[in-house]
C-alpha cells in the first residue's frame, strides 16, 4: 500500500498528492512516470513523477473520468492499491543555452522538474505558461523560481497574454531570443501548434506524450506511437519524442479509442457519488 | 498382437464443460476427474521399469510414485510427491503440453492411450488445496545466501522455491501488481483459474519466499543496486514480454492490439467485468487473431467470449500450427473459424478504426530454417476479409528493460540472453537467467525446468562464494 502523505487542490479539478513510495523516489529523475492503481478494481493509469523528495513522490492529478476522479476523492492518510516506477525514459538535460519551457493545463506538473534540472544544469530558463484561464494556473511560484523568464497566456485573458502559449513563443522569436531548445508539455493540440511554429524555426523541440498505457513496460504495446514514421512504445522508447516527428493525429485518434466507455464508467461512479454511494451500497 | 492392445484399458477421458456452453462464460472449460475416476486412471500405470514418464518431465517428477499413491486413493501423498519435485501442480496439470513430454514417451502410448498424467497430477493438487491437506515437506537447514529473482512468473517462482527450500533467503520482484508473469496476465481464466495461481503462489511463499509487486528492476531498482544490497546472486526470469508486430500498413489504427494488450486487458485486468473493474476492453463484431500459437487460440478464445465472432488467420498450413492440439481442438469445438495458408498485408481503415484486411494466399515452399516449409505467396490473390478488430499474436522477445542497463550481458541477436546450459549462468558472475528471457518464449514448463537448473547453478555458486 502507498500511502498519500499529502493532498492541494491547485486549480479546478486539479489536485497535488504527495505519495509515500520510498523505491520510486529513490531511482526516479525528471520526465519519468509512475502507473498507480487506485484500488483493487482500478485501471493503471499513468501520471508523471512532478517531484521527489525524501522518499516521498509527488504527482499532480487532473480529474478527466472515472479513476482520476475516483483519486481525486482520497485523502491523506488513505493508502493507494499500487505505484510502480519510475518508468520511462528519462528526460536528456544537458548545457545547451537557452531552452524554452512551454507548458500548457496540466503539462505545468511535468515541465516543473525540467524546468528546474534544466536550470541546475547551467541554461537560460525562459517558461511560457497557458491555461484556458486564470484559475486553471498554478505552480506559478515554483516555476517561477526556477525560470530566468515566465511569461503567462490564457484563453480567455483572464491573466497575462491574451491568446496562447504559442503568440508567446512567436514573440519571444520575433525579439531574435536565440533559442537552443523548446521542450513542450501539455495537450495534444498545444504540443502539436508548438512543433509547428519551430518546425519552421528550426528550433529542436521535445514534447512529452500521455497516449493509453496499460502495463508501462514495454509489454503490451498499447502506447505504440508513430516517431519519425517508425512504430516506438511511448512507455519504454518515450515518453519524450523529437516533436517534429511525432505524428500527432494518430496519438488524438488513438487517444479516443475508448472514449465511449470512459465516459460510462465516468458517469456512474459520478451518479454513485451524487448520493454519496449510499443507494449503491 | 492383437490381444495385448485389447489388454490395454481405455484412457478415462476428463469431463469437460460443454462448448456451447462455454463460448459464452469465462469458467474453467476442462472440469478435473473425479475421485473415482482418478483412481481408476491412475491404476492403468504398468509401472514399467524404464520409467521414460520421469525423463520426459522438465522438472523430474516421480511420475509412477504419484500415480501408484493416487491408485491407492493415497491423494494428499501423491500431492506431496509431486512437489517434491514441483511447487506449481495444480498450474502444470493445466498448461504443461504432457503430449510432448511425459505421455509423449509413457511405454503405454506405444500399444494404446498413454496415462493422463496431467489431468492426474491436477487432480492431485487440486485435491490437496479443496481438502486443505497440505502436507509439510521437511525443512532443510539454513544456508547462506542472499538471493533476487527478478520476475514472478513460472521461471521465477521455481528457482524461488527451489533455492527457498534449500535454505536461502530469497526475494521475488514483480513489476506488475499481481505476481504470477504470464500465468496472470497471460493465459485466460477458462484454462488456468487466477484463484488457483494465487493459491501456488502462496504457498510458494509459504516456503519461505519474500515477493514484492511493483519493482520494475531496471528502473525501480538496477541490478547493481540489487548487489549493493547485500544480494549474493539474481536469477533474471523477466519473460519475453516484448510483442511483435506485422509492420504492415495500418497496424496503429484504433482496433488493433497486441495479443499481450488483449491478454492482460481481459486476463489481469479483468475487463470482462468491466464497468465493475475499471479497465475497459472494446472488441468489434468480426475479430481477426493473427498467429496460431497457444497465445493466438487464447486471445481468439477470450475474443469469442466477449460476444464477438473470431477468425485466425495463420500463413502456413495446419501441420505447422504451434499450438497444442487440444487447444486447436477446443478453439474449432467452440467455434472459431480458421483461415489457413493466408497472409495479412495491409490492414484498412476507416475514420482510424480498423474496417478490413486485405491478405494474400499463401502456398508451401521448401522447408526454412525452422525444418517447416517456408510460405509463398500465391500472386494475385490478394482478398480483403471484413473486421472491426484485429489482435497480432505473432510471437515475442524478450523486454529490454533490464538487460538493455547491463552491460557485459551476452545477448543474442535476437535478444535473448545467453547462459551456461548447465548452471544458466550468464556471462556476468553472479547473474542467472532462464525462461523465456532465454529462449525467446516457450512453455511454462520448460521455464519451470530452466528455474530448477538455476536454482542448482545458484547454489553451486553461492556454495563456492562461501568457501572463498
Amino acid at each position: 500500500m502507498y500511502r498519500i502523505v499529502d493532498k492541494r487542490e491547485l486549480a479546478d479539478k486539479i489536485t497535488l498528492f504527495v505519495l509515500d513510495a520510498p523505491l520510486v523516489a529513490a531511482n526516479a529523475r525528471p520526465g519519468q512516470f509512475v502507473i498507480l492503481r487506485v484500488d483493487e478494481q482500478g485501471e493503471r493509469i499513468p501520471l508523471t513523477i512532478a517531484s521527489t523528495e525524501g522518499g516521498k513522490v509527488t504527482i499532480v492529478v487532473q480529474e478527466v473520468g472515472k479513476t482520476t476522479a475516483h483519486l481525486r476523492s482520497k485523502e491523506i492518510g488513505d493508502a493507494l492499491a499500487d505505484v510502480a516506477g519510475p518508468l520511462g525514459t528519462p528526460a536528456h538535460i544537458e548545457k545547451l543555452g537557452t531552452v524554452v519551457c512551454v507548458a500548457g493545463g496540466v503539462g505545468t506538473a511535468i515541465i516543473y522538474p525540467e524546468a528546474k534540472a534544466f536550470k541546475e544544469a547551467g541554461n537560460k530558463v525562459i517558461t511560457l505558461m497557458g491555461a484556458r484561464n486564470k484559475s486553471l494556473l498554478f505552480f506559478t511560484d515554483e516555476l517561477a523560481q526556477v525560470s530566468d523568464r515566465i511569461i503567462y497566456a490564457t484563453d480567455d485573458g483572464s491573466f497575462g497574454h491574451h491568446g496562447f502559449v504559442t503568440d508567446l513563443l512567436q514573440q519571444l522569436i520575433d525579439e531574435g531570443t536565440t533559442i537552443d531548445l523548446v521542450v513542450a508539455i501539455g495537450p495534444i493540440p498545444m504540443m502539436r501548434a508548438t512543433c509547428e511554429l519551430t518546425k519552421k524555426y528550426g528550433i529542436k523541440t521535445v514534447v512529452s506524450l500521455n497516449p493509453v498505457m496499460v502495463d508501462g513496460t514495454g509489454m503490451c504495446g498499447a502506447c505504440r506511437v508513430t516517431v519519425g514514421g517508425e512504430t516506438k512504445f511511448c512507455c519504454t522508447d518515450g515518453p519524450e519524442f523529437d516533436g517534429h516527428l511525432v505524428d500527432f493525429d494518430e496519438l488524438a485518434a488513438r487517444n479516443c479509442q475508448y472514449v465511449d466507455k470512459e465516459r460510462l464508467s465516468y458517469s456512474m461512479y459520478e451518479e454513485k457519488r451524487g448520493c454519496g454511494g449510499r443507494c449503491h451500497g | 498382437m492383437r490381444r495385448t492392445v485389447s489388454r490395454i484399458r481405455k484412457r478415462i477421458d476428463m469431463p469437460s464443460q460443454d462448448p456451447a456452453e462455454r463460448r459464452r462464460n469465462f469458467q474453467e472449460v476442462a472440469l478435473g476427474y473425479s475421485p473415482e475416476e482418478a483412481v481408476e486412471e491412475a491404476s492403468r500405470c504398468i509401472h514399467c521399469p524404464k520409467q521414460p514418464c520421469v525423463a520426459g518431465c522438465p522438472v523430474e517428477i516421480d511420475i509412477p510414485s504419484f500415480l501408484k499413491l493416487i491408485a491407492e486413493e493415497k491423494f494428499g501423498e501423491a500431492a506431496a510427491k509431486i512437489k517434491e519435485k514441483n511447487s506449481l501442480p495444480a498450474i502444470c496439470g493445466r498448461v504443461c503440453p504432457q503430449e510432448n513430454q511425459c505421455e509423449g514417451v509413457c511405454t503405454l502410448g506405444k500399444r494404446g492411450e498413454p496415462i493422463a498424467i496431467g489431468a492426474l497430477e491436477r487432480f492431485a493438487a487440486d485435491w490437496e488445496r479443496l481438502n486443505a491437506a497440505e502436507q509439510k515437506l521437511p525443512e532443510a537447514g539454513k544456508q547462506e545466501g542472499k538471493v533476487a529473482v527478478v520476475g514472478s512468473g513460472p521461471a521465477g517462482l521455481t528457482v524461488a522455491a527451489e533455492l527457498a527450500r534449500m535454505g536461502y533467503e530469497v526475494t521475488v520482484f514483480e513489476a506488475l501488481h499481481v505476481p504470477g508473469g504470464v500465468l496472470s496476465y497471460g493465459i485466460p481464466e477458462f484454462r488456468l483459474p487466477k484463484d488457483i495461481v494465487r493459491h501456488e503462489i502462496e504457498y510458494v511463499q509459504s516456503l519461505g519466499v519474500k515477493l514484492l509487486t511493483n519493482v520494475v528492476v531496471g528502473r525501480t531498482i538496477t541490478v547493481d543496486q540489487l548487489f549493493d544490497e547485500g544480494y549474493d546472486a539474481i536469477f533474471i526470469g523477466a519473460g519475453a514480454g516484448l510483442p511483435h508486430f506485422l509492420n504492415i500498413p495500418g497496424e496503429n489504427l484504433n482496433g488493433v492490439f497486441s495479443a499481450n494488450e488483449f491478454l492482460t486487458r481481459v486476463n489481469l485486468m479483468k475487463a470482462y467485468e468491466f464497468p465493475e473493474y475499471d479497465t475497459p476492453v472494446k472488441l468489434g463484431k468480426k475479430v481477426i487473431v493473427v498467429g496460431a500459437g497457444n497465445t493466438a487460440m487464447d486471445a481468439a478464445r477470450n475474443a469469442l467470449r466477449l460476444g464477438s465472432e473470431v477468425t485466425i488467420v495463420y500463413r502456413r498450413s495446419r501441420q505447422e500450427m504451434p499450438a497444442r492440439l487440444a487447444e486447436i481442438h477446443h478453439a474449432e469445438e467452440e467455434g472459431i473459424e480458421f483461415r489457413l495458408l493466408t497472409n495479412p498485408i495491409r490492414i484498412i481503415g476507416e475514420d482510424g478504426w480498423v474496417k478490413a484486411m486485405e491478405c494474400i494466399r499463401m502456398e508451401l515452399g521448401e522447408p526454412d530454417q525452422s525444418g517447416r516449409r517456408r510460405p509463398v505467396p500465391v500472386p494475385g490473390s490478394e482478398f480483403v476479409l471484413e473486421c472491426d478488430s484485429v489482435i497480432i499474436a505473432v510471437g515475442q522477445s524478450p523486454n529490454p528493460i533490464l538487460t538493455k542497463n547491463l552491460p557485459g550481458l551476452e545477448m543474442t541477436k535476437w535478444g535473448t540472453v545467453v547462459v551456461d546450459p548447465e548452471t544458466m549462468q550468464t556471462s556476468i558472475p553472479g547473474i542467472f537467467a532462464g525462461g523465456d528471457i532465454i529462449s525467446g518464449g516457450t512453455t511454462v514448463i520448460e521455464a519451470m525446468g530452466d528455474g530448477k537448473k538455476a536454482a542448482r547453478g545458484i547454489s553451486a555458486y553461492l556454495q563456492q562464494k562461501a568457501r572463498v
